[in-house]
């Protein structure tokens, strides 16, 4: 943590002190790529499906370029050393999400089955256009707000009250609203369904990185020694047993699996590198395998999508599990190396939630093996640059909160990816940017904007030493 | 705190680097597999997403394409004389899949095959539609339908080659269906329609291929196999000569006595009188004398024992490997385990009639483009010689006799010689179905030339159990398919 590359390499009176650069005419020009590739999607999109370009191609270039510019500008202001990769890689995932959400809306057999099951077909593309314009507002009110995010610190124990408030809501009668199965959405009225799961992830960060602040030299340094690993005492065995015990209410009483384990893998992360004892990942693993065996063997909704991972075509026809993943996994397939080409593949086959749980799919059959690895690599990077972020933090609150926001960012991304590619048993959660629904888009803009706030405060230079006016004043005047 | 950070950031990259290989694996080394899953409904929705090509015999198409709605699939297949064709073309089904031919060439019917693959860029350039080519067959619509209306609705199959080169002339099976009943994927009508023509509800098996797929007992038709054996392998060389046939003939290692139909002249009957008057005891005879390894290996150069691919699969007929004295004996004569394919008997009378030499039967003439270029042409091909050129001109003799004076008078044709072989198969424990009535020939025209071999198979309650009631229900059908075969090469 040392400041050397940020110092001034000397110093004269007339030129101040000379900083990393800021990077940000690099973020303009990435971000222009940004704009500009989902426009040429959607062009190829509309191209593909009704053989014209689309008429909203003009709207949705201004609309998204508004967006990313007005983040630049913020960006440029109040975070000027913020991570340059961080907004351009976000503006890019969330305009092809839009575009692919465009696409599903134009598919018939979508707007047959919305119909069969609701009596009405109401496109999700515009919702989702104005989720994003939500999610950049949060954006910009987070940059321009939150000044330092060592306040946050301050919040620790409020946080974990509204961690839990927020993980609760959903099991709140007349609140949840259970109808696809999970439990993760409350329902506002007049104002659609909030997954506030997705919200709760990045406050309850907010709460471990003070909490594991305050006590990890406690959690690291008393600890017996055994077999080679340092063995916690019975007391400090507290919090993550207590946070063990809420990820498997969570996932029995809400049916979520991927929540239950983003929340706790995100705890043993950020308790591993806070207490840099290896023995608490091994302690993590043994819990979450412990938690996961325990409810596979009780909970039937569990078994079934895990039988539907081991072997979504044999019980294909029986199970609507299977079926999914099935058709999921055939998608990826079709599309092969090259892909079918945007707007020209059967992804809406996977029928329900093809727009958000599984838009994956669609880039899989639609954009191919190419396109796939392309986007995992921006997911890569966003996760590497939030953990680079942590690196460059100086203060343990910032590193702590940068890493638990980019592991549980990488968690998720693992659990949703994998999951739809049949890696692992599917779990039910979005991917971030991608997938329709406003509280996904929402809250990871915000989590966007807090690593630019960490990194910014980790990059910006040391304000010059004040003048001294002795210095001033005996200095030499050369002949 | 940066070591484990730089750990968990190892981590990170290992959860990516494990999609990227997972899909690596999906999308590349699976990818096959999973485009062609069973489950895969692209398959379907790509096979129908634009017309078809068609199925061609005579220049005609037998086959076409409607457009659809209200469905995944734009357009759906339809049949011109389903009923009569469904052997030829199988069926191609929104909702139940494609068999036979439109299963074999999909590739080449929606145009996905490679070899479309240079033109379909060129037509993607070009903004064309991708077209679906054609598959034009070697089937002869006269003798189809002659073939098809001779069965009418009695139960049985008709197979008839061009000896010369082994092409399909004609491939009827009744009872049959139309395959436009179920092409489309509507509960309602295809449904049903399909339920309908499933075996646990039709007894009748309506979807079976009797003429490629249903093995019969080919009872005194498989003489001629027997007749060609003893000839080649030498234990009797003239046609006209007496055989060492004793009367009443009792099976070798047996107290049996082996029986002729009614009371015929069978005592120690020469090879063309055997024939003509269909004597089991002389060519039992013939069978354990020759023992059974002579009597497999010629009737394996016909082709039993291993499956036909014209390109649709044809079952393999049968002549049993391991069996003793006695039931070689009644192998020869076509009972016993012995088994036959209609296509497997026209096989044996086609290479007879092509002087020995067995030509491979296909029924696919050529493949076309969309723009009705060739992509491939069938070259007939020769498949084995189960006899010599001088023995098999004797067995046309011999076979002429039995239609000019035997038990297949009924197949005479004025303007051709025809050779024939009745046969009447038992069937059932006791007897108790349905016996077969077989009649196998071929036509000779006043050129010399052969241009039809045609085997005929009927299973009916009014079969006498009388070697006349092959010559009496099948052998009319084979004249009638024989004679629009002749009239159509005029």
């Amino acid at each position: 943590m040392s400041s050397t590359t940020n110092a001034p390499t000397h110093h004269t009176s007339t030129i101040g002190a000379i900083g990393a650069p800021s990077r940000r005419n690099t973020e303009l020009a990435l971000l222009a790529f940004a704009v500009v590739i989902p426009v040429f999607a959607y062009a190829n999109v509309g191209l593909a499906i009704n053989d014209q370009v689309p008429a909203g191609l003009l709207g949705y270039g201004i609309g998204l370029g508004l967006l990313a510019g007005v983040g630049h500008l913020v960006v440029r202001k109040f975070a000027a050393y913020a991570d340059p990769l961080l907004l351009p890689l976000a503006t890019l995932l969330n305009g092809l999400g839009l575009v692919a959400i465009w696409r599903l809306d134009q598919s018939e057999r979508l707007q047959q089955l919305a119909i069969d099951r609701f009596d009405v077909f109401s496109p999700s593309a515009p919702k989702q256009l104005l989720f994003s314009a939500l999610g950049l507002a949060l954006f910009v009110a987070v940059l321009i707000f939150l000044k330092d995010h060592r306040v946050l610190q301050r919040y620790t124990y409020i946080s974990m009250a509204a961690a839990l408030v927020l993980l609760l809501l959903p099991l709140v009668p007349g609140l949840g609203d259970n109808s696809f199965g999970a439990k993760i959405w409350i329902r506002i009225p007049g104002a659609g369904t909030i997954q506030p799961g997705e919200f709760a992830k990045i406050v309850i960060a907010i709460f471990f990185s003070g909490y594991l602040m305050v006590k990890r030299d406690a959690l690291a340094l008393a600890s017996r020694r055994f077999m080679g690993l340092y063995l916690p005492r019975g007391r400090d065995l507290g919090p993550i047993i207590t946070i063990w015990l809420v990820s498997l209410l969570i996932l029995i009483f809400e049916n979520d699996l991927g929540s239950s384990l983003l929340f706790f893998g995100m705890f043993v992360i950020m308790l591993y590198v806070a207490t840099e004892r290896t023995s608490w990942i091994v302690i993590g693993l043994l819990m979450s395998s412990a938690g996961a065996v325990g409810v596979a063997s009780f909970a039937s909704h569990v078994q079934a999508r895990v039988d539907a991972w081991l072997d979504p075509f044999g019980c294909y026809a029986d199970s609507g599990a299977c079926e999914q993943i099935g058709q999921s996994i055939m998608s990826f397939g079709s599309g092969g190396v090259m892909g079918t080409g945007l707007g020209q593949g059967h992804s809406d086959l996977i029928g329900f939630a093809a727009n958000s749980d599984f838009i994956f799919s669609t880039f899989g059959e639609e954009l191919g093996l190419a396109g796939v690895m392309a986007m995992l690599l921006l997911y890569g990077l966003i996760i590497e640059r939030g953990i680079r972020t942590s690196l460059a933090a100086r203060d343990p609150f910032g590193k702590l909160f940068a890493v638990g926001l980019s592991g549980a960012f990488a968690l998720q991304v693992f659990v949703v990816a994998g999951g739809v590619m049949g890696l692992i048993p599917l779990t039910g959660m979005t991917m971030p940017f991608l997938a329709a629904g406003g509280s996904s888009v929402i809250a990871n803009w915000a989590l966007i904007a807090i690593l630019l706030r960490i990194s910014d405060t980790a990059r910006r230079p040391a304000p010059a030493p004040a003048a001294n006016p002795d210095a001033e004043m005996t200095q030499v005047v050369r002949p | 705190m940066n070591k484990p950070l730089r750990r968990i950031a190892i981590f990170c990259g290992l959860l990516v680097l494990a999609l990227l290989i997972r899909d690596n694996w999906l999308q590349y080394v699976q990818a096959n597999a999973l485009q062609e899953n069973t489950n895969n409904r692209r398959i379907a929705i790509e096979r129908y997403a634009k017309p078809r090509g068609d199925i061609i015999v005579d220049g005609k198409p037998i086959t076409g394409s409607k457009k659809t709605s209200g469905s995944d699939f734009a357009y759906k297949r339809t049949y011109t004389n389903g009923e009569m064709w469904a052997p030829v073309t199988g069926y191609a089904s929104q909702a139940f899949g494609a068999t036979q031919l439109e299963s074999i060439e999909d590739g080449i019917l929606t145009g996905n095959d490679d070899r479309l693959f240079f033109r379909n860029t060129l037509d993607m350039l070009t903004g064309k539609q991708k077209q679906g080519g054609n598959v034009v067959t070697t089937l002869n619509a006269a003798a189809q339908k002659a073939a098809f209306e001779g069965l009418g609705n009695k139960k049985g199959a008709v197979a008839a080659l061009d000896p010369k080169t082994g092409a399909i002339l004609a491939l009827a099976s009744t009872p049959s269906y139309d395959p436009s009943t179920f092409a489309g994927n509507s509960v309602d009508s295809d449904t049903k329609a399909w339920a309908k023509l499933q075996k646990k509800n039709n007894p009748d098996d309506p979807m079976l291929n009797r003429a490629l797929r249903q093995t019969y007992p080919p009872g005194s038709t498989f003489k001629v196999v027997t007749a060609a054996a003893a000839m080649e392998h030498g234990l009797y060389t003239d046609i006209d000569a007496k055989t060492d046939s004793p009367l009443p003939y009792t099976l070798p290692d047996t107290r049996t006595e082996l029986k002729n139909e009614g009371n015929i002249p069978c005592k120690n009957a020469t090879l063309r009188e055997a024939l003509r008057v269909s004597c089991n005891t002389v060519f039992g005879k013939i069978g354990a004398d020759l023992g059974k390894d002579k009597m497999l290996e010629t009737a394996e150069k016909f082709g039993f024992n291993s499956q036909q691919f014209v390109p649709v699969r044809s079952n393999a007929s049968v002549f049993p490997k391991e069996m003793d004295k006695p039931q070689t004996a009644l192998s020869s004569i076509g009972q016993f385990d012995t088994n036959a394919t209609p296509l497997q008997m026209a096989m044996v009378a086609s290479a007879v009639a092509n002087d020995g030499r067995l030509m491979e039967p296909y029924m696919v003439d050529k493949l076309q483009a969309p723009s009705l270029d060739v992509i491939e042409q069938h070259e007939p091909k020769q498949m084995s010689q189960p006899l010599t050129e001088e023995n098999a001109q004797k067995l046309q003799d011999m076979m002429k006799t039995v239609v000019q004076s035997g038990t297949g008078r009924n197949a005479q044709l004025s303007g051709a010689t025809v050779g024939g072989k009745t046969g009447t198969a038992q069937n059932g424990i006791n007897n108790s179905g349905n016996p077969y009535a077989w009649f196998i020939s071929f036509a000779e025209l006043g050129d010399g030339s052969r241009p039809v071999a045609v085997a005929v198979v009927v299973e009916d309650s009014d079969a006498a159990r009388g070697d006349i009631s092959g010559g009496g229900l099948a052998a009319p059908i084979a004249r009638d398919v024989m004679k629009a075969i002749i009239d159509s090469k005029k």
